[in-house]
This record gives C-alpha cells, structure tokens and sequence, in this order.
C-alpha cells in the first residue's frame, strides 16, 4: 500500500456575502467546499469532476491555500498547512504546485519563457543563478519544448506549447504533489491528447501524485486511478476511475455519465439519456438533506430531511440514502 | 431542391500581417429538415462559414472574395440589403457560443424575444408578447409569465441559451445555425440543450447547420457530417459512415485522439505539429505536413479536390483517391 502524501480532512471553504459599504454585514454564506474527505496516495490519479460552481477549483485554490480555509485540514506530509504560517507554506509550495486551466492567462506576458521558468528556482535556492540556465534547458525538454525558444514571450507560442511551459513552471521544483485546474479544457482535441500524454508520462517517470480537476468525464476516465465526483461542495461518489464511469452507483453520477455524448452513432441514438431537470442550485441556499434531491428522479420524502454521509459500499464510497435501492 | 446550397465560397481576411484565407473553397448543400454537422479545430473557418452566409462578417477587414449561397432562389452572398435582412432573423436564424455574451444586458428578455416578430411580422405587441411567452414555454422556461420580464443577468447560463433559442426560432425560420451553442455549458444542461434543438426541430422542420469541435455532439444529433481543416472541407458524408469507415487521415487522426474511444492508460494518438498559417500560401494538401501518410506528392500538386469514394462520402485526400490508403 502506497503512503498517503496528501490528506483534506472535514476541509471547509466558505465565503462570507456582505452587504452594506460603511456597516458591513454578514447576511449569508457561500459553502463553496463542505466537508471533503480526501487521500492521495503518492504516484496517484485522482481526478476530480462535478459542473461549473460544484467547487473544484476552489477546492484547489484551497489545498494550495490561495484562499483561507475556514474549517479542516490540509496535511501535506503530516504537515499541516491550514496551521503553518507563511514562511512555511512558501517552502511547502516546493512540494505542491498548480497548473491552471487558462494558458493564456496563467503566464505573465512580459516575463519570457526562461524568466518564468528561472522565478522558482531561483526563489527556492534549487540552483545556483550560474547553473540556472541549463536547469531551464533540462526542463524545457522535459515537457517537449525545444530549448532555442528560452528567450521567447508566451504571445509567441501556441495554446498548446503556452500550456507546456505553464506545466514546466509547475515541475520546476519537482513538486511531490501537482494540482492541474482544467488543464486542457482550452486546448483542441489533438492538442489535448498531446498533453494529457505528457502528464500521464511525467506521473509515472518522477512518481508525481496528480488531482486533475476537469469537466469532461471521458478525460479523467482515461488518465485517472481515482475519480471523486463533487456537487454543490461535498463529494458524493469516490472510487475506481473504470468503476465509476462504467457502473455509476449515485444518480447525480449516473446522470452525469449519461450525458457525455460518445462519438459512436449507433449506441449514442439507442441509449436512454437522463436529463436532469434544472439548473445545480445555488451553493448560498442549498436544498435542505441530500442537496441533490430537487434533481434526483429517485428523491423520496426522506431524502429532503436526512442528510447522506459518505459511505463504503461496493468498494468505493457513496453519499445516497437509497443507494442499495436503486 | 435543397434548401440551401452553397457553392465555392471564399472568406479572406486582409490584415497587415497579410491576406489570411479563413475560408478558401467550401461547396455544400442542405435540405430542408436535415442536420449538417461542421466539425473542426479552432481556426478552421467552421464559424467564418456561417458567419458570411448571415452576413457577419466585419468588412473590412473581411472581404467574400467568391461563391453563392443560394436560399430559396436568393443568393445571401449577393443580394440587396433590404433582401438579406427580410430573410436574416426571419428565415434564417443563428445560436451564438456564448449566452453570456450575446444577449443584450440592457434589455429585457421580453423586448428581445419580440424584437425579431415586430420587424418581421404585421403584429400588435400584445400577440407578440403572447407568441413569446408560448416559445418560453416550448424551451422549457418554467413560469415563464413571471420571468419574460427578467433581464439576462437573472438567468444561469443554460437559462440563456434556452432564451436564445426560443429568439432564434420564434419566427418559425427554415434555417437555423447553431455556432457551438452548448460549448459554453456544462454536459448535464448540453444535454438539455440538445435534446430541445431536437424536439424544436422536429416540431418546426427547419434544417439545421450545426458547428461544434466536439465529435460526440455530432453523432448523436447531425444526419451528415463535414469535417473541416485550415478552410476547407476534408470529408464529408453521413454520420454513420463518417465514424465507422472515415478514410480521410485528418479525420481518423480527430478520432483516434479522442480518449473515450481508446482504452484506459494507453498512449493518446496525437496529430504532430500545429495548425497550418493561413496567411502563407499552402502547397498541395493543407494536412499534409502533419499527416504520417504524406507523400512529396501530396505537397507538390495542386489543390486537392474533394472527390466521392462512395455514395455521397466525398474526401479530398490523393492516396486515399488513388486507393492506397
């Protein structure tokens, strides 16, 4: 059994919604993250997924610590880092780093490639500013980008090799745990595939543990070991990545596996698709019980009062009341 | 006769930097009823397509170097201006990507749903008003009475995409284009969003051109499938036969890259290089730099020619004409 590096226990983000310029007030609150138990284990896939404002990214941000935790813990070697103080966490970040979802945006456009990829070595001491250029070099290669263009500006690379560099930069330290925010939901399919295989390759050649955050159920099912499904702030499922797409057990799952439109006519015309009915409701006034019950074609009277807990069952864990029912 | 019929149309764009060919020779023709999916990579003029047939086109810097497009006998690319806007918006109506951008903030739903009736229509305000509470209903807007008075901002985003096709279509056109309308959404309300395309036109029996970049939209929904590449059409046949015996490299290449069609862990396809640019003149094959297949003749010749390899499943790859592929 592989060692446990990272660990989010009861972790709560919540952001306070204020009212009012000179009497601020608090008159509610968003849970943007509720209570999300989590392991990764090191050299592990975990992939992440749920719809727009489910909280992921801010899950990210928050095991990053971007954002201030509000309840939990975030234990990154059994060191906790919700209680280190900041010197602390600048030399945790060597081991945690983050790729972001827009390469467009996540480079700085007046810093050249060398300059980006130089910031961390150089701020951490990894090298000497003598050795520094050869370190960008190896790294540069390391992501398939030819070294010759160390001295370009990200507006002269395309999305693809901009998100390269953005990895580049992420593995500058050689982290121990690497966040990846929607990595290739700006990129094409062809460019896709390029860096889904380069982050596939990097895991198994530097042991990197990755939580690949994404949308799109057909991606993380390819790359990840694990596969947590988020709604509304907590996660509802978590197991086996082929477990889990091939045999959903909760129905915000089930509906969600059944809306990726595969490219294959024939079984895409026959199949049954479930449409879930709404929109995700708004994280400030969630449902009352099983936030997902306004949705679920198999909510019952119980499920608008008893909140579900994450439990073991057919190996893997499941938030549903009814989830030996149905 | 085919509802729309479009042939040898080139779109240029004259920038400093020069003369970019975003559509350079696309032929194609739709009847009335059928769904015509447009599949391809950003940049590979799938929208510049549509956009020149509704006249979007900013001019400049775009210039309709050539082609028809025959609606109903009415050439969109050369009529009067008092021609295009009595079909534009009235028999022809167009989906935007991004809900959140394309309506008007300013503007109550109401005076947009109706906006397209009262130009188009002999109608009082009151049956217009009617007429778009009736199209909220039909795309699934509940208590819609209540909410046509909302402006945009107070919808989510698949909320939005639903007003803009209840705008889109209620003035029942024969045509709509929908330029990647779920790509902004998330898969559960795509779903939605596809399955009342569906139903609309099912009920309206328009036809519809469909862009998107994401095959498995495709194949659920589109009765033909042409797939583009650096402003032109690679290959173009029914749905079935497209997924199933695609022959062009460029299309088995999109399909192999796909990861739900390949198994778990194994190493992605992946299309060497970048697109090409298009303000350089292109040799021969516009694919053929990225292609594994290529050969010095694919780059040597002239412009290949999109030619049947069956029963209306055309292509334009030179080895796959010649049979060696």
């Amino acid at each position: 059994m592989p060692e446990t590096i990272l660990e989010l226990k009861d972790l709560q983000t919540h952001f306070p919604i204020t009212k009012g310029v000179l009497l601020r007030r608090t008159v509610g609150t968003v849970k943007a993250v509720d209570g999300v138990n989590l392991k990764v284990t090191q050299g592990e896939v975990l992939g992440l997924v749920g719809e727009s404002g489910c909280g992921k990214s801010t899950l990210a941000r928050t095991v990053m610590q971007l954002v201030p935790t509000t309840g939990g813990s975030v234990t990154l070697e059994g060191k906790n880092l919700t209680t280190s103080s900041g010197g602390e966490i600048l030399d945790l970040r060597q081991d945690l780093q983050m790729v972001f979802q827009d390469p467009y945006a996540s480079l700085n456009p007046r810093m050249t490639v060398f300059a980006t990829l130089a910031e961390p070595l150089l701020v951490h001491k990894v090298c000497s500013s003598k050795d520094v250029a050869q370190h960008v070099a190896d790294l540069m290669e390391t992501v398939g980008l030819a070294s010759r263009f160390m001295q370009k500006y990200p507006h002269e690379f395309s999305g693809g090799q901009r998100q390269r560099i953005a990895i580049a930069r992420a593995l500058a330290l050689r982290p121990k745990v690497v966040l990846a925010d929607e990595p290739v939901s700006a990129l094409d399919v062809s460019i896709q595939a390029q860096i889904l295989n380069l982050l596939a390759e990097l895991v198994r050649k530097m042991g990197l543990s990755l939580i690949f955050i994404a949308h799109d159920l057909s991606v993380v099912k390819h790359i990840s070991d694990r596969i947590a499904v988020m709604y509304l702030g907590k996660i509802v499922e978590l197991g086996e990545a082929e477990a889990i797409i091939d045999n959903p057990l909760h129905p915000y799952t089930r509906a969600l596996v059944s809306a990726i439109p595969t490219p294959n006519p024939d079984e895409e015309r026959n199949r049954q698709r479930i449409v879930l009915p709404g929109d995700p409701p708004s994280p400030i006034n969630p449902p009352s019980g099983c936030t997902f019950h306004p949705r679920c074609p198999y909510a019952t009277d119980a499920c608008k009062t008893t909140v579900p807990q994450l439990e073991d069952f057919q190996q893997r864990e499941v938030s549903c009341i009814r989830k030996a029912e149905i | 006769m085919s509802l729309l019929s479009v042939q040898d149309l080139r779109t240029y764009f004259h920038t400093r930097n020069g003369v970019y060919r975003a559509v350079d020779g696309v032929s194609f023709d739709l009847d009335r009823g059928e769904t015509l999916g447009i599949v391809g990579e950003s940049g590979s003029g799938k929208s510049v397509t549509c956009y020149s047939l509704m006249g979007l086109i900013p001019q400049p810097p775009g210039r309709i170097e050539s082609g028809k497009a025959i609606f109903d006998g009415i050439d969109l690319l050369n009529c009067t201006p008092a021609q295009a806007r009595s079909i534009r918006g009235k028999r022809i109506s167009m989906i935007f990507q991004d809900p959140m951008t394309s309506l008007n903030p300013y503007m109550r739903i109401s005076d947009q749903l109706i906006e397209p009736l009262m130009i188009h229509e002999d109608i009082t305000k009151e049956d217009a008003l009617k007429r778009a509470l009736e199209m909220l209903d039909a795309v699934g807007i509940n208590d819609a009475s209540s909410r046509i008075h909302y402006y945009p901002h107070e919808f989510s985003g698949g909320m939005r995409q639903r007003v803009m096709i209840a705008m889109a279509l209620i003035t029942k056109p024969e045509l709509l284009i929908a330029d990647e309308p779920t790509t902004a959404l998330d898969v559960t309300v795509q779903a939605q969003i596809l399955e009342l395309i569906q139903k609309m036109q099912e009920e309206i029996g328009m036809g519809v051109i469909f862009i998107t970049h994401d095959l498995g939209v495709v194949s659920g929904l589109c009765d033909r499938v042409q797939v583009m590449y650096a402003g032109r059409i690679a290959e173009t046949s029914d749905t079935r036969t497209l997924f199933y015996k695609p022959k062009h490299p460029y299309t088995r290449a999109l399909q192999k890259s796909i990861p739900s069609m390949q198994p778990k862990g194994a190493e992605l396809y992946t299309i060497q290089g970048l697109p090409p640019d298009l303000s350089k003149p292109l040799p021969g094959c516009s694919f053929a730099p990225r292609c594994e297949f290529a050969t010095d003749l694919c780059t040597a010749g002239s412009l290949p020619e999109l030619k049947p390899v069956a029963e209306g499943h055309l292509q334009t790859c030179l080895r796959v004409q010649a049979g060696e592929l």
